[in-house]
């Protein structure tokens, strides 16, 4: 296997086991500490996953699959999540997600050409007081406008 | 202790105590889809379901029973949730559920009979796929309901881990490892997830014709005829068709209703078409005798180019027999033996018997060859197998059988495994080994080529090969230097310790780090967690009786156990995994040439007379030729006449070019099989048996479980019981044998042992006993031996220290790879049975040599090349797997196969106390294939 974690995340790694009672409950921060490190959750890193926390590869992959967090697939650099839920809905955010959409030229679930930005939809991100909105990689971004969304995207897609 | 009412009735039940299992002791039945008793209770379906008076009803598989509890366990409330329940889930369910068109006996389906639910009333969704890459088993996700059954049957009873939930939302469904399809996925085949599914999302395809509903069947119970494990088992018979259809795993101290993919899929092979049915005669123009097909008469004669096959050929060996009544057969038999007695003498004639065969077939067969013979010239395939294990033990501690069986394992916290590929060669109790090692037991394997097990290891060692008794001298060494010893036990039940002592005061760590290619440290750390162990069970396989040096690994095995008290207590012993069926009952039943039945020696004056009264005739004195000497008697024309019951030598015994010869040489050859073997070709008579599944008759298991094997099918033609043509030859040969039946034979053998007192058919029952079982009101035989005193005249066991030899055939510039030799999961031995087994033979169908990736590149050969391998002794031709499980600078090779038989290559040096050849280990080389 080619995959390797970094010095750094070898040592995050043994920190993180440290905390569980077993490997296997160790399972979900491993998985994010390697998708921090490769963008995605490769099934070569589930295979890796699997055999240093000596559990099955079914079980990593029954995971990993579970969590939409968790990306099966290679993504952009930014991550956009457009809220669908009720409040947002309401304000707007079809209009905004389909603004996105023709801005990015890409469905929803799909990556820019240029590997800048994957578009993805949310459920409640629990900002409805702010609504419409979107979380762009670890921020939120509240009481969108198209315009608002434009600038966003622009700095996502030159950066 | 808890006292609750169910259904108003009180009863009173340990704590933790579910109310399912509750009810379950006052037989009140509650329907559940995702619990079976063996698994551990998820509560995800929801059927179980139960009022205890509680806001909502609770899932009665998983909640403990409360003191003063008020269970209701089918008001209305509850049925009507699970009306609803078994609504929704047949919404979904596909037009035909796959298992109700085959064994009729999915719980979901009964269920919504029960409550009348068809899920018409709600919407499907837009269906799942099927999934029928596996070789035995279908899957249909349309019909599973995910309770989770065969996740937990795949990790917690098979401890393969190869199935989990994939997705999420309407999209989830089981996967095997990473998605991948069944039939190209890590899974074994063995069936553990199909039995414990109660819907039709896994089922069995069929293997030898359709799949019909139980009630439709005969079952017989019965035994596995595969391995040593002896798996209690249930053949789902179709009498008017006389086949078997499925079979089930049934519930028995040895296997608890798990099976492995040989015993669930590989029953067919009796009917195969192949089957003799017809007494043969060689005709008078294929004399001299030759081999009759190119794949036996060896890669230089004639044949070559043709392409090899993976049967013995009928068309090729067919012409020179022709057909014969039974009773010019065994008269010829008889005349040609009772000739070559009378101008060469007893000791021209021989026998080989077979494991494989029943200790009634054992017992009478070595009768035949000692009493009718003559000769005590008859030997059978434990020579091959465990006989160095067997002399070390009889020469320590006085007996050869197992000191406790292999489910005692759950007892120990240290389990040491040596030289033992057991996932594939004694499965199902791998899975029992592997349920250890997740409760806590330290597993250690110590084998030059990786088990699969070993990622369920606490260390695993690989040594070089054959350095076996250098790594166990250290363990021993450091056991003794860190005072990790059991003193008392040494004093009072051991002879011997100052000389091992001295001997291994000579293997420090480092000195055995470098002959056995591993760390100082590995050792050392083994050592401790073996001498510090409260209970360290011992278990060996080939790895360590296969060797020139046989005997001495197992002397360091035993002295190990020996010296650390590891014997006579839960949780301990000694433990070769017996690998045939009945290769422990047919050496108990005297199918050796120095012992008579129950291991009473030939040269013991007062013995020879107990036989010689109790048989009516004088008996040879001499002690017989072993397997190996016996081919080597016929190479050099002292052995004149042979009797093959059940063997097949010419692909199971070392250099097969020397056994080719040796074959060619015998005046007369008498083969009695199921199908025409490699070894028949060479024969002057052939005698169609009966096989397995057609016949009555007792085996012991490794355990020392002796169990009845029994008929699940009619023989074909006009074959006949094993037992009634060896007492025919017998008779005709002028030694009368005349049973009624086969419990005749059992009660006869027994009353000449001690062992086997107090066993008789009716108390073997549906279970078996372990020997030695002398009291009769007892549940079972003695599970752990040798508690008090060993077996030995002064009732202690004597430690044999041993020193490291160097290997007979090292590696050189010319042949600069070790070969090692084993099995493969899916076949058996010389694959007469599994080769014509349609699911095995798919799964596994042809050889392979196993080579390391840096050797792959470094010969510029890429995985799934055809490559030569070459020995001193001969050449053969297939193709090379890429492998990380064989060190680098050795290859491995099952012997299974004809068309690229390992024993060409293998070397016929044996060890000089057990007579055993040394398959694990000689010089080869490796190269690619001229196109």
């Amino acid at each position: 296997m080619t995959f390797a974690l970094t010095p750094e995340r070898e040592s995050h790694l043994a920190e993180i086991l440290s905390r569980y009672p077993n490997r296997m409950a160790a399972t979900i921060p491993v998985l994010h500490l390697c998708q921090e490190q490769n963008g995605w959750v490769s099934e070569e890193i589930m295979e890796w996953v699997a055999h240093r926390l000596g559990i099955s590869a079914a079980h990593v992959k029954g995971v990993a699959t579970f969590y939409t967090l968790f990306n099966k697939e290679p993504v952009g650099r930014h991550q956009v999540w457009v809220c669908r839920t009720l409040s947002c809905a309401l304000n707007g955010a079809d209009a905004l997600l389909h603004h996105c959409e023709k801005r990015l030229g890409v469905h929803v679930g799909g990556t820019t050409k240029d590997g800048s930005v994957t578009l993805r939809t949310a459920e409640c991100l629990a900002a409805c007081g702010q609504a419409p909105m979107m979380q762009v990689d670890r921020d939120y971004h509240e009481n969108l406008t198209l315009a608002d969304v434009d600038t966003i995207l622009d700095r996502l897609t030159r950066s | 202790m808890i006292t609750l009412t169910i259904d108003d009735r009180p009863i009173t039940v340990a704590e933790g105590t579910t109310i399912w299992e509750a009810a379950r002791t006052l037989a009140i039945e509650i329907p559940v889809l995702c619990h079976d008793p063996r698994l551990r209770p998820v509560g995800v379906c929801r059927m179980c379901v139960v009022d205890i008076g509680a806001r909502t009803l609770v899932a009665s598989c998983v909640r403990p029973c409360e003191s003063g509890m008020k269970v209701v366990t089918g008001s209305e409330k509850v049925e009507r949730q699970r009306r609803t329940l078994t609504e929704l889930l047949m919404s979904d369910q596909p037009e035909v559920c796959p298992k109700e068109s085959t064994t009729g006996d999915s719980v979901l389906h009964a269920l919504a009979r029960r409550y009348e639910a068809t899920g018409a009333s709600l919407p499907r969704g837009a269906g799942r796929p099927r999934d029928l890459s596996s070789k035995v088993i279908a899957v249909d996700h349309q019909a599973c309901i995910l309770c989770d059954r065969c996740v937990r049957g795949c990790d917690e009873i098979q401890g393969n881990d190869v199935i989990s939930r994939s997705g999420k939302g309407y999209g989830t469904k089981i996967a095997f490892d990473l998605d991948a399809p069944m039939g190209a996925s890590t899974c074994v085949s063995c069936g553990e997830c199909m039995a414990v599914c109660p819907t039709g999302a896994l089922v069995n395809k069929p293997v030898s014709g359709p799949i019909v509903p139980r009630r439709h069947l005969k079952q017989v119970d019965s035994v596995c005829p595969y391995c040593g494990v002896g798996c209690g088992l249930t053949y789902n018979v179709d009498v008017e068709q006389n086949k078997i259809a499925y079979v089930d795993g049934r519930e028995s101290p040895v296997n608890h209703e798990r099976l492995c993919v040989k015993g669930r899929y590989g029953f067919d092979y009796a009917q195969h078409p192949q089957r003799l049915t017809k007494p043969l005669i060689r005709r008078a123009e294929f004399y001299p005798k030759a081999a009759l097909s190119p794949e036996v008469m060896g890669n230089q004669e004639r044949g070559k180019g043709r392409r090899k096959t993976a049967l013995v050929s009928y068309d090729d060996v067919m012409p020179a027999f022709r057909e014969a009544s039974w009773d010019e057969a065994l008269e010829l038999v008889a005349s040609r033996l009772l000739a070559v007695k009378k101008e060469h003498g007893p000791g021209a004639l021989a026998g080989f018997g077979s494991a494989k065969c029943s200790i009634e077939e054992a017992y009478l067969f070595q009768k035949l060859v000692r009493a009718a013979f003559g000769t005590n010239n008859v030997d059978h395939c434990t020579r091959l197998c465990h006989a160095s294990s067997v002399a070390a033990l009889l020469e320590t501690i006085g007996s050869g059988a197992v000191t406790n069986t292999f489910a005692g394992i759950a007892e120990s916290d240290v389990a040491l495994f040596a030289g033992t590929n057991i996932s594939a060669n004694h499965p199902v109790a791998a899975s029992f080994f592997k349920n250890a090692a997740a409760r806590g037991t330290k597993l250690i394997f110590v084998d030059p080529r990786r088990p699969d097990i070993a990622r369920h290891a606490w260390r695993y060692a690989q040594i070089r090969h054959g350095s076996d008794v250098a790594f166990y001298n250290a363990m021993m060494h450091v056991i003794l230097r860190e005072g990790l010893i059991d003193e008392a036990y040494v004093r009072d039940h051991t002879t011997g310790i100052e000389e091992l002592r001295a001997l291994v005061d000579r293997y420090p760590p480092a000195l055995a780090a470098e002959i056995c290619g591993v760390t100082a440290e590995m050792i050392v750390d083994i050592a401790r967690a073996y001498g510090g162990a409260k209970a360290a069970i011992t278990f060996w396989g080939m790895g360590i009786s296969q060797h020139t040096h046989g005997t001495n690994n197992a002397r360091c095995l035993i002295s190990l156990c020996l010296l650390t008290g590891n014997s006579g207590r839960p949780g301990t012993g000694l433990h070769p995994l017996r690998g045939q069926n009945n290769v422990q009952g047919a050496s108990d039943a005297g199918l050796i040439p120095m012992m008579y039945p129950d291991y009473q020696r030939v040269g013991d004056p007062a013995i020879r007379e107990k036989f010689e009264k109790a048989w009516g005739l004088p008996l040879d004195p001499t002690p017989g030729l072993t397997v190996t000497e016996i081919t080597t008697g016929a190479l050099e024309g002292r052995i004149k006449g042979m009797y093959c019951l059940g063997e097949n030598p010419f692909l199971s015994d070392p250099n097969v070019n020397k056994v080719r010869k040796a074959l060619t040489r015998l005046d007369f050859l008498a083969v009695q099989d199921i199908f025409l073997t490699e070894t028949a070709e060479f024969a002057d008579v052939i005698l169609p048996a009966t096989s397995y599944l057609e016949k009555t008759g007792t085996y012991t298991n490794t355990d020392r479980r002796v169990q009845i094997g029994r008929p699940a099918l009619a023989p074909p033609g006009d074959a006949r019981l094993d037992w009634q043509i060896v007492a025919e030859i017998a008779t005709r040969m002028g030694y009368p044998m005349l049973y009624e039946k086969v419990e005749d034979i059992f009660d006869e053998f027994t009353a000449t042992t001690h062992e086997y007192q107090g066993l008789d058919y009716p108390i073997l029952g549906a279970t078996g006993r372990l020997w030695p079982a002398f009291d009769r009101e007892a549940k079972d035989g003695e599970q752990i031996l040798f508690g008090d005193a060993y077996p030995t005249a002064d009732g202690r066991a004597k430690l044999v220290p041993c020193d490291f030899e160097a290997e007979k055939e090292p590696t050189s510039a010319e042949y600069p790879f070790v070969l090692n030799t084993g099995r493969l999961l899916e076949h058996w031995h010389t694959g007469t049975m599994t080769r014509r087994s349609y699911a095995l033979d798919a799964i596994s169908p042809g050889p392979f040599v196993e080579v390391h990736p840096d050797d792959l590149a470094r010969l510029g050969i890429t995985a799934g090349d055809l490559v030569s391998v070459s020995s001193r002794r001969g050449r053969i031709e297939l193709p090379a797997r890429r492998s990380t499980s064989v060190a680098r600078g050795s290859v491995f090779i099952a012997f299974h196969f004809r068309e690229a038989a390992a024993n060409v290559l293998t070397l016929d040096a044996i060890d000089p106390i057990g007579k055993i050849p040394t398959f694990k280990l000689c010089a080869v080389n490796v190269e690619k294939a001229q196109a």
